[in-house]
């Protein structure tokens, strides 16, 4: 079995120091490449969400490495993600391809289906090596999360251009080469260590939340490399979403009934969006005002085109922005968007958001 | 006596009568906006954000032709008709897009409905509404009743071949004699949500063409719905949403009905659940020898004349098909 996923930002590290631990073969798809995606997008349905199409763009280019096995998770919807694992089994199917295909549905409150499921995924293993593979994933997850903090935050005050992210991208390549717990806290000191070294000015930038879908925030190939792009700029931006939360949330306290920040999160979007829309809908109308009271300059909402409650967000959005009085850019991407075009809107974007610093408040130049 | 309007559009071809008579049965004036036309179309997209599905827009335009004369909007919020199933996430949202979209509206009636949740079904909406209207009780269970026997019958009656407008005139005791049209030389299987097929402006009037054509026309609302159900729990992994299994379902069984010579599936641009249902339907429709299979898909710039000139190019293959 040669065990394959698709890719979603950085999240790669972890899974495959799981599976590696198990001692699970695993074939990394390539990174994600305009021809990933093009590829992606001529076999799949022309108004499915982009991430149905990388995903495909992911597969077939790891089917030519060998891989055999997908790994793919499921839902229960009503976002369509719930449904990609099958569409996609189809679309590989007629084109004959031989893959086999393991869904991770999601536990329906049963945090021991999740459990049964893994485990035969790792085919036999001892409940001690389960625990091991699983310790080793989360540290290196818990230490993506710091990185992506910590390169945001030097990003938007290098004296060197490209300093930070160039540095970001050597440490990614140090926490996936870390083979235990004792190698990932070395790795952990050596990042923070290399990221004093790099010189920064001692300004307070503008400050900016990035909210929207997981997969388009999280994942570089999608946004166009959107939170590096900001970060040059010398825009700080801080997630909505970081990998490490999310997995905590929907794998383990959705599982115990333990989801207190949800019913807040409902309560505080609740004048605005009175029920949940699937996909980041309602949080991303929270996570706004949330920026608001905390004092960000600006928030960017991004999101695949056609995706339905990123949709709702959008529409609900500039009324929240009107309201609290921060201005919010919503963009939603597909294989067509052009780095250029939405460069350009990002920096008419912040250019408003630094006009507006300068003069204080007054202006509302919401919405878009 | 509050007047309530409900817009004709979205799920109003599936719920019209239990919603009318149940308001009426309230004490309430019932108002439904007119068909939908190129001046409720233009104003459903000022509203909207470009982003959004054609049927959405159209509801828009909509509510904007009802606001200004009725007291209330009638707009619940449907999350669920169908335990494990939604219906699309937009419909979970509408009454806040709605809200967000169009200014100066009459208060919302927006019960939500939701079958995945103990205390947030059909009876659950019922009581939020008549709370809302402060109608008594009595009235209130009496004239659900008598509204939710009402509809079961207009289901039926569509299940014996009437569209929704006809069975609707014939529950009202107008005219119709409650009978399927005259057969057609040919049989085709029109897929889609219900907004869609029988909206006559949105699709520019297919049903009526494929009748002028001698085609006749079934639905997914003609088909028993265990017909349908068995179907749609076919596949590996059931669909989620409501509407996507009625479609797929019905493809299904028009499939393998050798009495249906052809499949046309109508679907919007920007449907999200159409993305992917449709590209479900169609490999099914293209396995094997392949069944013949016509896809249109709604948006506000469709031309007529392309419309014509595909739905006749499509006859011809059925015929051809039935002459061999």
């Amino acid at each position: 079995m040669k065990v394959t996923f698709p890719h979603m930002g950085t999240v790669a590290i972890p899974l495959k120091a799981f599976f590696r631990t198990l001692g699970v073969e695993v074939i990394e798809p390539p990174p994600i490449t305009d021809k990933t995606i093009s590829l992606g997008s001529r076999y799949s349905p022309e108004f499915a969400c982009l991430p149905l199409k990388i995903n495909v763009g992911n597969y077939l280019e790891a089917y030519e490495r060998g891989a055999d096995t997908i790994i793919m998770a499921g839902g229960v919807g009503p976002c369509r993600f719930g449904y990609y694992a099958q569409v996609q089994r189809e679309i590989l199917a007629d084109l004959g391809i031989k893959y086999e295909m393991i869904v991770l549905e999601p536990p329906r409150g049963h945090l021991w289906q999740t459990l049964g499921q893994l485990w035969q995924l790792a085919g036999r293993a001892s409940p001690a090596r389960i625990w091991q593979a699983g310790r080793l994933a989360w540290a290196k997850l818990v230490l993506l999360d710091r990185l992506d903090r910590l390169a945001a935050r030097t990003r938007c005050r290098e004296k060197n251009r490209g300093e930070t992210g160039e540095l970001y991208r050597q440490a990614l390549s140090w926490i996936d080469a870390a083979a235990n717990l004792p190698a990932v806290a070395a790795v952990e000191r050596r990042i923070r260590a290399a990221f004093e070294e790099v010189e920064v000015w001692d300004i307070t930038p503008l400050r900016v939340g990035l909210v929207g879908e997981i997969y388009t925030v999280l994942e570089p190939a999608a946004n166009l490399n959107i939170e590096r792009f900001l970060g040059e700029l010398g825009v700080e931006v801080e997630r909505g979403i970081y990998l490490g939360d999310w997995v905590i949330a929907h794998l383990f306290l959705d599982a115990l009934r333990l989801r207190k920040d949800r019913r807040l999160m409902e309560e505080i979007a609740a004048p605005y969006l009175g029920h949940f829309v699937g996909g980041h809908g309602l949080e991303n109308i929270s996570q706004t005002i949330e920026y608001a009271r905390r004092g960000f300059a600006g928030v960017i909402h991004i999101g695949p085109l056609t995706c339905m409650p990123e949709i709702v967000a959008k529409t609900i959005l500039p009324q929240v922005s009107r309201d609290w009085d921060i201005p919010a850019f919503s963009f939603l991407l597909d294989e067509h968007t052009g780095e250029v075009g939405l460069q350009t809107r990002l920096e008419a974007f912040i250019e408003m958001l630094r006009a507006r610093a300068e003069k204080g408040t007054g202006l509302n130049l919401s919405g878009s | 006596m509050p007047v309530v309007g409900i817009p004709r559009a979205l799920l109003f071809y599936h719920y019209y009568p239990l919603w009318r008579d149940f308001l009426e049965g309230l004490g309430c004036q019932v108002v439904e906006s007119g068909p939908t036309s190129r001046r409720i179309l233009q104003q459903g997209l000022a509203a909207a954000v470009d982003e959004t599905c054609l049927p959405v827009k159209i509801f828009y335009g909509h509510v904007w032709e009802l606001k200004d004369r009725v007291d209330y909007l009638f707009l619940p919020r449907l999350v669920s008709v169908q335990k494990g199933a939604y219906i699309c996430p937009k419909f979970l949202g509408l009454p806040d897009m709605v809200r967000h979209s169009l200014p100066q509206l009459p208060p919302l009636i927006a019960p939500t409905i939701n079958m995945n949740r103990r205390g947030r079904g059909l009876l659950a909406a019922v009581a939020e509404t008549a709370a809302l209207l402060k109608a008594d009780p009595w009235q209130t269970w009496a004239a659900f009743m008598r509204a939710w026997r009402r509809w079961r019958r207009w289901q039926d009656l569509q299940r014996r071949g009437l569209f929704p407008l006809e069975a609707q005139e014939l529950l009202d005791g107008k005219g119709g004699g409650g009978e399927k049209r005259a057969g057609g030389r040919l049989r085709v299987g029109v897929l889609g949500h219900p907004y869609n097929i029988y909206d006559g402006y949105v699709n520019m009037g297919l049903l009526r063409r494929l009748d002028e054509m001698g085609v006749e026309v079934w639905t997914p609302e003609m088909l028993p719905s265990h017909t349908i159900a068995s179907h749609a729990r076919r596949l590996p992994k059931e669909l989620f949403w409501t509407l996507g299994r009625s479609v797929l379902g019905a493809a299904s069984h028009f499939l393998t009905d050798p009495g249906i010579d052809g499949i046309i599936h109508l679907i919007s641009f920007g449907c999200g659940p159409d993305s992917l249902v449709g590209e479900l339907v169609e490999r099914r429709a293209q396995r094997g020898r392949g069944f013949p299979f016509l896809l249109l898909t709604l948006d506000e710039h469709s031309g007529e004349a392309g419309l014509t000139t595909r739905l006749e190019a499509f006859v011809d293959t059925l015929e051809w098909r039935q002459e061999e």
